[in-house]
């Protein structure tokens, strides 16, 4: 079979260039549906169980259906369904989005886990890899340059949301709406359709990345699968202003650092892989609290956003 | 219509009776993941598949049951409502607190954990614990992977620096060594027992330093191997057979036999000996010639004379001619583990507190 030639310390750099784009895929497209959803002014913070339920249900889909195509949409559908729930909930007065999002969290998980039992064992066709590492020769090069076609839609899709939310009529109502309802309300807008079509599509869009993780990479359905990802995606949101090109070079930030302990330790580099191990949630921590303050909102933040209107 | 409904439910209940008084005996099992994980709680489900055969007992199995006070209540509810006479709770973790507090409150209950924590000065009469020496199997495996590699160089991805996991890595590598003196192993730790994602990172890492067979020790093993096949090298498995998961690269893989281990219990249970009697041992160990452990059918890739090594290594095993953990060997460090001549058999204490790697091994205790 192939044995690979070494090529040590390259490795670490590839490893990371290649992490940022396989392992922050799940990244960018949950926190591409939470910028949108938060844009609204409403945040959904059960993104997580989404991004599992979307793992879960594109895994069966495809298992069944044969057509890892079918899976895709049945993680989009699945995430719409599961935001449309959220955006119900707090569409009714009085509920706190916050708490509504746990609620959803541990409800979406614990609804993969149970609809999931069976499918831990069987593969599932796997989405095709785009290959743009043809022109090399080195099979790592391309292996690296084999990319999900969900992280192409993803990089679209975070270019396109930014074209729309400065250039288009439907983007511009998206902020008016969660930058001052009262103003969208005074406008003629309905306050609750908007918010109910972002958190909806935002939803749909993270049920995208747990397709990305069941069908793509690392390719099967475990309930580890997320580890948390979809939360961290919600802190990264935070980091990257509610800009939704940043989202996508926030994403391959944190997905290159997952990278970062492997690769190391796989050219013999043995000690403070632990830390290594860490350094994902030590970002996470790190950009809450450079980004926190009491006296003052974030620039850029939706006014809205964490208040009750 | 009302009178059929009721005699409908009456001869239901009636069957239920006659089939729990048929069942003499009933056995409950835990697992701390799912249980068709191609992992290590898998081989404990097939472990109790496999003892459901006998006509004379009923098991019920719980999955999924965190290290909690959530095992706690899965124990009394098997006892209390199941009639549970003989508990396997086979996660680690389960043992101390929740295995001694629920021992306690049932002394007439058999609880077997897996692992080897029971000490007899400190814990409840009736708690036992047993393992299997699978570093025997996982030597024979490095023999095969030592045949195979033509890179000269095996992947291990390992979750923790534990004894268990170190042993495991270290008889890799001289299993290996054994066939092919320049092989070394390079580690992986991930950190945890199941993260798939960077179980996956690994894998593609140590593939592109050119590893060309890998092996792990994490929870559950599939999403190596399909990586492994999707790249095109070789690998071996651990706690179940995963030749489904990668026809082509699955050379051959260690296995636990839990049905054999928990056979015997059942039967010992069922002839009315018990662990605070001492009639059932508190400690049961085994390897491959107890047949704990077993390693699976060689893949298609596996050589006449890698298959013909790995059988005499594993007679050798089996007979008590060949030992593992035999001097001179050195530590990755340069420390002088044992000098010539000694030796440390399958049951010394040692092996259980081991905290190094061996020379050949490419990878760090300390973390």
């Amino acid at each position: 079979m192939n044995a690979s030639e070494s090529i040590g310390w390259w490795g670490v750099v590839l490893g990371i260039f290649a992490g940022a784009l396989r392992g922050g895929t799940p990244f960018l497209l949950v926190s591409l549906g939470e910028c949108l959803t938060e844009k609204s002014g409403k945040i959904n913070l059960g993104l997580e169980g989404t991004l599992l339920m979307g793992a879960m249900s594109a895994y069966a889909v495809s298992y069944h259906s044969g057509n890892p195509w079918l899976g895709v949409i049945a993680a989009f559908g699945t995430g719409a369904g599961l935001g449309a729930i959220h955006a119900l909930l707090v569409s009714r007065p009085k509920v706190n989005d916050v708490a509504a999002g746990i609620a959803m969290l541990i409800f979406g998980s614990g609804l993969a886990f149970y609809l999931g039992k069976s499918y831990i064992r069987p593969s599932a066709p796997q989405l095709p890899a785009l290959s743009l590492g043809g022109w090399s020769e080195l099979p790592q090069l391309q292996a690296a340059l084999k990319l999900s076609p969900l992280f192409v839609l993803g990089a679209g899709l975070a270019f396109l949301l930014s074209w729309a939310f400065n250039c288009t009529r439907w983007g511009l109502r998206v902020r008016a709406v969660g930058d001052a309802p009262v103003a969208a309300l005074a406008l003629g807008m309905s306050v609750k359709k908007v918010r109910f079509v972002a958190i909806v599509l935002g939803s749909a869009i993270a049920g995208l990345g747990g397709a990305h993780l069941s069908l793509f990479y690392p390719g099967a359905w475990t309930e580890a699968i997320s580890s948390g990802q979809g939360l961290m995606a919600v802190a990264l949101v935070i980091f990257a202003r509610w800009r939704p090109v940043h989202c996508l070079y926030a994403s391959m930030i944190f997905g290159g650092t997952q990278a970062i302990a492997p690769a190391l330790q796989a050219i013999g580099i043995t000690s403070g892989y632990y830390l290594w191990n860490a350094a994902p949630y030590v970002l996470t921590l790190v950009v809450m609290v450079i980004t926190c303050s009491p006296k003052r909102t974030l620039a850029g933040s939706p006014g809205a956003l964490g208040t009750s209107s | 219509m009302k009178h059929t409904r009721s005699l409908l439910l009456f001869a239901t209940a009636l069957s239920t009776a006659v089939a729990a008084f048929a069942a003499e005996m009933s056995v409950g099992f835990i697992y701390v993941g799912p249980k068709d994980d191609y992992g290590y709680n898998q081989s404990q489900s097939e472990g109790c598949a496999g003892i459901q055969k006998l006509p004379w007992l009923k098991a019920t199995e719980e999955a999924s049951v965190p290290e909690t006070t959530a095992a706690q209540e899965t124990m009394r509810n098997m006892i209390e409502l199941e009639g549970a006479s003989l508990i396997f709770p086979t996660s680690f973790g389960y043992f101390d607190p929740h295995i001694l507090k629920v021992a306690k409150q049932y002394p007439k209950v058999q609880f077997l954990h897996c692992g080897g924590l029971y000490d007899a000065t400190k814990h409840p009469a009736n708690v036992g614990s047993y393992f299997g020496y699978i570093d025997e199997a996982v030597y024979v495996a490095g023999i095969v992977a030592g045949h195979t590699t033509k890179s000269g160089k095996l992947g291990f991805i390992a979750a923790k620096p534990i004894p268990q996991v170190l042993r495991n890595i270290n008889a890799y590598l001289l299993g290996a060594r054994s066939v092919n003196p320049a092989a070394t192993v390079q580690v992986v730790f991930t950190g945890d027992w199941s993260v798939p994602v960077k179980e996956a990172e690994s894998a593609t890492s140590l593939i592109n330093q050119g590893v060309d067979v890998l092996t792990c020790h994490v929870d559950s093993p599939k999403v190596i191997i399909e990586t492994a096949e999707r790249r095109g090298v070789y690998v071996t498995g651990y706690h179940v057979n995963g030749a489904k998961l990668a026809p082509k690269g699955y050379l051959t893989g260690a296995e636990w036999n839990w049905t054999k281990v928990y056979t015997d219990y059942a039967e010992a249970v069922k002839a009315g000996k018990t662990l605070a009697a001492g009639t059932i041992p508190h400690l049961v160990r085994g390897g491959l010639k107890e047949g704990f452990v077993s390693i699976s059918p060689y893949g298609p890739a596996v050589s006449a004379a890698a298959k013909k090594d790995a059988e005499a290594a594993k007679a050798g095993l089996i007979e008590g001619s060949l030992v593992i953990f035999k001097g001179p060997l050195k530590d990755n460090t340069g420390k002088e583990i044992l000098p010539a001549g000694k030796a440390y058999l399958q049951q010394d204490l040692a092996l259980e507190s081991m905290g190094w790697l061996v020379d050949g091994v490419i990878g760090g205790t300390k973390g």
